[in-house]
This record gives C-alpha cells, structure tokens and sequence, in this order.
C-alpha cells in the first residue's frame, strides 16, 4: 500500500513537471519507474502502475498499454528490466520500450510477457476509453464513448457526464448520451421516469449491449417499463433486419461483381464469336498467377503491384488467347461441339503446366493495405473495402468493354463480323484478324477478373474449373451476345444466391442456382435478352 | 447395314466380329486367372480381371454415349451422372449387404447413417435390400431422369452447346447435392467397404471373374442392341435428326420424341454401366459426379470415332489403358496428355481411330484396284460437321 502511495506522489510530481517543462524529454526516467512496478507479482501493484501510465500524459503511455493488453510487454530476465518484444523463430526480438531500438534476440526461456487478469484488461481498456473521450478527434472520441457502452464504472460516467457538458459534436453527444441511458437502464437507483425516457432514447439503437441492457429491464416490477422494452426491442429488431437484408445485397451485388468479371470475357468469346472456349476459366487462373508472380517480382511493393499486374495480366492472358485462336480455334470455326473438346484439352494443359511450375498447393497474394478493412456504417452493417472496390472495378471493366465494343473501330469491325463473316469480310475487313483480336481481348480480359479474383480467393490450379460453369450460366442465362443482359444475369444471380443461402446453406443455395437456370433455359432457350435480327435466326 | 431386323444385327461382320473379338479376350484372361497357376509367367493377376472388367464397364458408358453423340448429334457433357447414379442404386445393395458386419454393426443401417445419427433408413433406401429392386431401380433412376431433363429441354428446343452446357451444370448440381452428408448418400466418403453381392464375396477371385463375364455380356447384350436400333427405321430418323434437325422436322417426324427416346435409352445403359462398374472398383462417391469425369468421356468417343460403336469401345479401352500406364509411371505426365489428345483429336482425327483406319484401307484398296464392293463399314453413318447445329 506504501509503495502505491508513494508511486501516486511519484506520479504528481511527474505531470506537474510534464506540464511545467516540455513533455517528451523531462519525464523518461519517471516513466522508467512506472514501468518497473509492473514486474510485481501483485494485480493491485500492477493496476496501480497501469493507472500511473495512463495519466502521465508520457507520448509512449498509450502504445505501452496496447502492447501489455496484446502481451508484448516483457519482463527481460536477465536484465531485470521491461522491454517490448515479439515471438521470433522460437525465442524473442526485443525492443526498448521508449525508443524501440532493437535490443536484439533471446531465447524463449529468457523473457515473460507481464500477465494481466480480465480485471487489468477491463481497466485498461476503461482507461484508453476515458483518455479518448478528451481526443481532440472527433471521431476518437465518438469510438470512446461507444467503447463504455455498458460500463457502469461510477468514475467513468462522471467522466462522461462532464465530457457531454462540455461536447459541441452532435453525433459524439449523441453516442454518449447513448452511454449514459443504458447506465441508466443497469442502474439500481434511478427513478422509473428517467428510465423510461432513456428507453425511449435507446429504442434505435443497434449497439448489441443496449440490447442487452434493454433485455435485462424485461422483468422490470413496472408494467409500463416492460411495454416499453417490448416496444424499444421491436423496433430495433426491425430496424437490425432492415440493415441485414441490405448486408445480404451487399455480399450478393459482390458475389455479381465476381460473376461478372468472370463472365465477361466469356460474354465476348462465347457471345460475340460463337466460340466455347472451356479454357476460359485457366485464362481467368493464368491472370491470378500473374498477380502473384508481379508480387514475387517486386517484394516490397504490394501497395501498388496491382497497377502492374493488371496490364501485365492482360497482356499474358490475351497473348495466350491469341495463341489458342491461332492454333486451334481457327480451324474449328463452324464446328461448336469441337472446339468445346479442344479448349477443354487445351484447359487441362494450362492447368497441369501450373501445377507443375507452380506446384498444385494454392498460393496466397498480399491485399494492399488500402484494400482491407471496412467502411462500418453502424454496428450491423459494415462494408469491406475490398468487396467495394471489386465492385467498382467488375464495371468499370464491363463500361470499359461496352466501349470498345460500341464507340471504336475496332469493335465496330467485332460486331460486324460476328454478325455476318461474309459480308462483314466482302467490306473489305479482315476477319481472320478480327477474331484473333477479338479473342485477344476476351481472353485479356479474363486475366484481369484473375487479378481482381486473386484478391479474394485463394490462387490455386483449379481457380478456373471453379468459375467456369458459373460464368457459361451467366453468359447463358443473359443471353448470348448481349453484353446488358450478361450484366443484370451476374447482378441477378449473385443477389438470388446470397438470398437464398441464410435459407438453405451455401451449397442448396447453388443447387437451386443451377436447377433454376436449367430449367429457365428450357422455358427460354436464348435467355433473358436474346439477341434480335438475323444473327439470331441462325 | 441396310436391313434391319435383329438377325442381322446379331450376325452381321461387325457384330460376329465385335462379340468375337470381346468374348475371345474375357475367356484367355478368365482361363489365363484360373487355371494358370499363380507363379507361372503366364497367369494374369486378379487386378488385371478387375482392370478389364473396369474398362469394359467404360466401354460400356462410351457406347451409351455415342449412341446420343455419334448417331443423334446429342453431345451430353453430363452423361457421368447417369453412370453415377447406376453405382449409386448398386451401391445401395451392397452398403445394405453388409448387414451387421459394419463398424457400429447394425443390421439395418449402414455405418455412415449410424454415424450421423439417423434412427431409421430414409424412405428411398426402403428395397435397396433386394436385387431385383435394385435392378429396376438401376435402370429407373438415370432413366427417369434423363426422361425429364430430356423431355424438358428438347420440346423447348435446346441445341447445340446450350444443352450440352445444361448437362454439364446437370452433373456439377448433383455432385454438389451428393457431396450433402444430409442427402442420405454417405457425403464425401461416398459409399464403400461392400462384402458381398448376392451372397458371394467380392474378396473371392470367382466373383471377379463372374462380374467381368457379366460386364462383357452386358456390353455385347448392348452393342446388339444399339446396334439394332441404329440400323432400324427410327435410327435413320435419329442420324436424319443429327444430320438436319429442322429438315428432319419439315419431313414431319416428331424430332424431340426421337431425341428424347434415344438419349433415355443411352441414360440407361450408362445406369448400367455404372452399376457393373461399382462391385468392381468397391466404390462409389460424388466424384463421379464431376464436370471433368463426363468430359473424359466424351474424349474415349472422339478418339475411337463417332458413330461406329465399337469405336467407342476401342476409344475406351485405349483411352484408359493410356492413363493406367501413364499414370502409374508419370503421373504429371497424363493430364498433358490426356489434354494433347482432345486437341490432337479434333483438329487432326475428326473421325476417330475407326476413321483413320478406314481412310488406310480405302487407299490400300485404291492402290490395288480392287473394287470396293463389299463396302461393310459404316462410311455414311459419319456425321458430317457442317451440318451440326451453329
């Protein structure tokens, strides 16, 4: 008890000075102090010294309560001293805790992380949250004020009622006030008339601990008070639903974007040319690779590898197409079920000449920093960046394409070909080249949905068989040769899924899928949009 | 083969030399395993009697194929699933069989049910305890299901790569449904660890001798049949059907009936494929099921040559006799290979081994002035490409 009162006089001392002098030189001794406390065996020694940390106003204070929260801080064996430190190839690299030079490695045996009970964490985490709320960001002290949702820690409140007197920020007052009511719901001595004017103020509320807090009131003595419970819980069950189903449009608009990007090649190949290309979906893998061997090829650059990987596997995977159409397509014009058998072999050798330089174990590619994490809209409703931006990129490429194929020379000379060859070729094109071109493009184009794929999917030789029954349905299902319909099919078929997967599991979810567009085809053979004219009559 | 009565498809040169040539091969293995004595060079290995019976049970599924392929320009990407459903309804039997011999021992139910909890058999497993059941039943299934998906999507007019795309997804949604544990069909594992069937162990040399005599007599039971079929009036019809489908329409022939009739049949025969194939291999799972197992087979028919049946046959037995070797010695190696023969096949053998050796023995022939009188090849059966729907 001596030593925490001393430690307390300590601690005066040391702010006084940090605010007298500047804070970042003066106080690193003290700091030293406040850290050794930590290596006593007594919890209550340590929450001493935990709280000392916090309010000294130290610039290192909040990095050295996350690294004890995360285990980090250790205690240095040999020379008795705390340090930072992270697991390395069996035994510990360590850091100093205020300048983090590297202290270099020991063994695992030479080094303890300072151990915390829930107690400890729980005051950590009220602390950092009690720190935030005087943040001079906004949104900072929006996160702390939500963080204390369900605290019923006297001291915090206090903490908290000063902060709303004080706080300008609508949107920070509000989460606090929200705090403050569901202190109230857990409260023992609060009267029924504040309790239910702080019911009425949770009842939107989507914070999973005010529904908690609201629950724990559903055998409340007063009538009127249940009522009101019944009625907040309501409403907030509705409104967490309304925010579910927009969560399941979310992941069925990007499960669309993925079929998309996967299609849309195939809508060129399969729909513009007639041709089947069965290696489609090794087009779409060699795009993946490629992305993984950009990453291999510039180790430190996975913030912008993607720009070089998405030429770059554009090139590859229409250069390969370019191939295929030369060698083998071309001979095989006219004859569907043909060329089906030879792309199919053509897809086996793709995929086994992978397996054989690559090895058949996937292999993973880095997601640049600014592609992971999400946009958290509310506490049920969050949207991740990198489905976002497949989203984006799935029609970008799909407007990109559109014009191509409408607003240049080439794609005008596409459409005529694919319309009437001969005529098309009596006009003085060259179809022969066309198709290779057209090919090139089709197939390039399933190497970028690669790079786009690589990012969500593990990269693996059997990444195209995976895409390539789905990406037919599409194709099929929008109707061949109408880029639009390929569009709203993917989008259409992506949200069906989704919609159907809380209902009957992932794989029924497909089945359906699958049994749904078999028998659309039967109704429509030429699917949603059918191509009109003579080219259709064929 | 312009006539058309089951005399002559049973005694025709194809057909004696078919039947000839595959019941001369199964008695010397036959003779060969049993009586030849073990450590003689000569004797031929049970796992050879079984690795014949397997390929003639491919053969078998081939032949089914080409039936809807070769002569009715149907090309199914999703006939595995017939041939997988034929193993199934065996399986069936032989997982109930095995009584209380499982692991958990009980006598109705079969080990993966027990595992998963069940209490009672589910209500489409009742009968699979009795063989002529599950003879019906072997036929039935693939039958009734290609009746449906048939009569669905040829009255409606599928063509051309649109069906054979709606078959593939056909064969992908029931592997995905039998990879479910909750379909009742043992999930991933499939059905396995069979005993005995009809009583004999599947572990005794005899028994595989009687499954692989049964397989050759149900491929030659087959080829007749089709080939029967194939020289009848409805068979002119069916390749009127695959040469010009429309034409054919014009003439006032019900198409889609001849369609349909034709790919149920080749359902069934798959179906019974699948179920000789099963006691043999003593396995069945969804694997079967897969995208790439009906595709292969597709490459058995291409490269023995469309439209001949015993092309198919050949294409079959070839075919799997290439992956066996290849397989055992390098087995990176085969999927190269096996993709090398799609594309060699299509670009360089339109007509198959049977085509090629055809086109041999025509220049032979020219070559020493004989007149080709006696024409017994099936040269106008070829389907011509040109004429397959774009």
């Amino acid at each position: 008890m001596l030593r925490v009162f001393a430690l307390a006089l300590a601690l005066l001392c040391l702010t006084s000075v940090a605010q007298a002098e500047s804070p970042a030189t003066e106080p690193t001794t003290t700091i030293e102090e406040v850290l050794q406390h930590l290596r006593s065996r007594s919890f209550d020694d340590k929450a001493a010294a935990i709280d000392a940390l916090a309010h000294s106003g130290h610039p290192r204070a909040d990095a050295l309560l996350k690294a004890l929260q995360d285990r980090r801080l250790l205690l240095d064996r040999a020379n008795d001293r705390i340090v930072l430190g992270e697991r390395a190839d069996g035994g510990w690299r360590l850091h100093d805790p205020l300048s983090e030079a590297d202290l270099g490695t020991v063994e695992s045996r030479a080094a303890a992380p300072i151990t915390i009970n829930n107690r400890l964490r729980r005051q950590i985490e009220n602390l950092q949250a009690a720190v935030g709320l005087n943040n001079p960001d906004a949104a900072q002290r929006r996160a702390a004020a939500t963080s204390l949702i369900g605290t019923k820690d006297p001291d915090l409140l206090a903490a908290l009622r000063e902060r709303r007197a004080r706080e300008d920020n609508t949107s920070v007052a509000a989460a606090i006030d929200t705090t403050l009511n569901t202190a109230a719901l857990y409260s023992e001595d609060s009267d029924l008339n504040t309790r239910l004017n702080a019911i009425e103020a949770l009842s939107g509320s989507l914070e999973p601990t005010v529904r908690n807090a609201l629950r724990s009131r559903l055998d409340s003595y007063a009538p009127s008070e249940r009522k009101a419970v019944e009625t907040a819980l309501k409403r907030i069950d509705a409104r967490t639903a309304r925010y579910q189903t927009a969560d399941t449009l979310f992941f069925g608009l990007s499960l669309g974007s993925v079929l998309l990007l996967a299609a849309i090649g195939l809508a060129i190949t399969f729909g513009v040319m007639g041709v089947i290309n069965m290696a489609h979906g090794e087009l779409i893998m060699l795009g993946a690779y490629t992305t993984f061997v950009v990453q291999q090829v510039f180790p430190q650059g996975h913030e912008w590898s993607l720009l070089v990987a998405i030429p770059a596997a554009f090139l590859i995977s229409g250069f390969v197409g370019v191939l295929i159409e030369r060698f083998v397509i071309r001979y095989l014009y006219g004859r569907p079920l043909e060329t089906l058998l030879a792309t199919f072999g053509i897809s086996l050798i793709l995929q086994q000449a992978v397996r054989v330089i690559f090895s058949p174990l996937n292999r993973s590619v880095v997601t640049p920093e600014w592609m992971s994490g999400a946009w958290q809209i509310n506490p049920v409703f969050s949207l991740t960046f990198n489905r976002l931006y497949i989203i984006a990129f799935a029609l970008t490429v799909f407007l990109g394409l559109l014009l191509v194929l409408k607003k240049t020379r080439l794609g005008l000379q596409v459409r005529a070909v694919s319309q009437n060859r001969q005529t098309a070729r009596g006009l003085g094109i060259r179809s022969d080249r066309i198709n290779a071109l057209t090919f090139g493009l089709g197939s390039g184009i399933a190497g970028v949905a690669g790079v786009a794929l690589a990012q969500l999917t593990n990269v693996g030789p059997n990444l195209g068989q995976a895409y390539i029954i789905d990406s037919f349905m599409v194709v099929v299902f929008g109707g061949v040769g109408n880029l639009w319909g390929t569009l709203t099919a993917a989008f259409s078929l992506g949200i069906a899924n989704k919609l159907l997967e809380p209902v009957s599991g992932a794989v029924l979810a497909k089945i359906f899928v699958l049994v749904f567009i078999i028998l659309f085809i039967q109704r429509k053979p030429r699917g949603l949009f059918p191509q009109r004219g003579r080219a259709a009559e064929e | 083969m312009r006539h058309s009565d089951l005399k002559t498809a049973l005694t025709d040169r194809a057909a004696r030399w078919f039947i000839g040539i595959l019941f001369g091969a199964v008695a010397l293995v036959v003779l060969l395993n049993q009586l030849i004595p073990a450590d003689s060079g000569l004797h031929v290995s049970s796992y050879t009697v079984t690795l014949l019976g397997k390929y003639l049970c491919y053969a078998l599924l081939a032949m089914a194929l080409d039936l809807v392929w070769g002569y009715c320009g149907i090309l199914s990407l999703g006939h595995g699933a017939f041939f997988a459903l034929g193993g199934y309804a065996m399986g069936m039997y032989l997982m109930r069989q095995i009584g209380d011999r499982g692991v958990y021992g009980n006598p109705v139910l079969p080990d993966f049910m027990v595992f998963l909890n069940w209490q009672e058999l589910p209500w489409y497993w009742l009968g699979s305890h009795s063989f002529p059941f599950t003879m019906v039943l072997i036929a039935l299934v693939p039958g009734l299901l290609a009746f449906v998906f048939g009569w669905l999507a040829f009255r409606s007019r599928v063509t051309g790569v649109y069906l054979s795309i709606i078959t593939q997804a056909l064969t992908y949604a029931l592997m995905l449904a039998f990879f479910r544990n909750e379909l009742g069909f043992g999930g991933n594992n499939g059905l396995t660890d069979f005993k005995d069937i009809l009583g004999f162990s599947l572990r005794e040399d005899s028994t595989r001798v009687a499954l692989l005599i049964a397989t050759a007599i149900a491929l030659a039971l087959a080829f007749v049949l089709c080939r029967y079929i194939t020289g009848s009036r409805m068979g002119r019809v069916v390749m009127a059907v695959r040469d010009g489908e429309s034409r054919a329409r014009f003439l006032g022939y019900r198409t889609e009936h001849y369609k349909l009739w034709i790919f149920t049949l080749s359902a069934v025969l798959a179906g019974i494929a699948g179920a000789l194939y099963v006691p043999q291999v003593g396995i069945i799972n969804p694997g079967e099921f897969s995208p790439l197992n009906s595709i292969e087979l597709v490459v058995w028919v291409a490269v023995g040559g469309r439209a001949t049946l015993y092309g198919a046959v050949i294409g079959a037995i070839l075919v799997n006799y290439g992956k066996t070797v290849f397989t055992g010695i390098m087995p990176e190696a085969w999927l190269f290979a096996l993709g090398g023969l799609f594309v060699a096949v299509t670009l360089f053998l339109p007509r198959g081994l049977v085509g090629l050796a055809d086109n041999v023995r025509q220049r032979l022939r020219k070559n020493s002035g004989t007149s080709n009188g006696s024409k017994g090849t099936d040269n106008d059966n070829q389907p011509e490409a040109s004429h397959e729907p774009a």
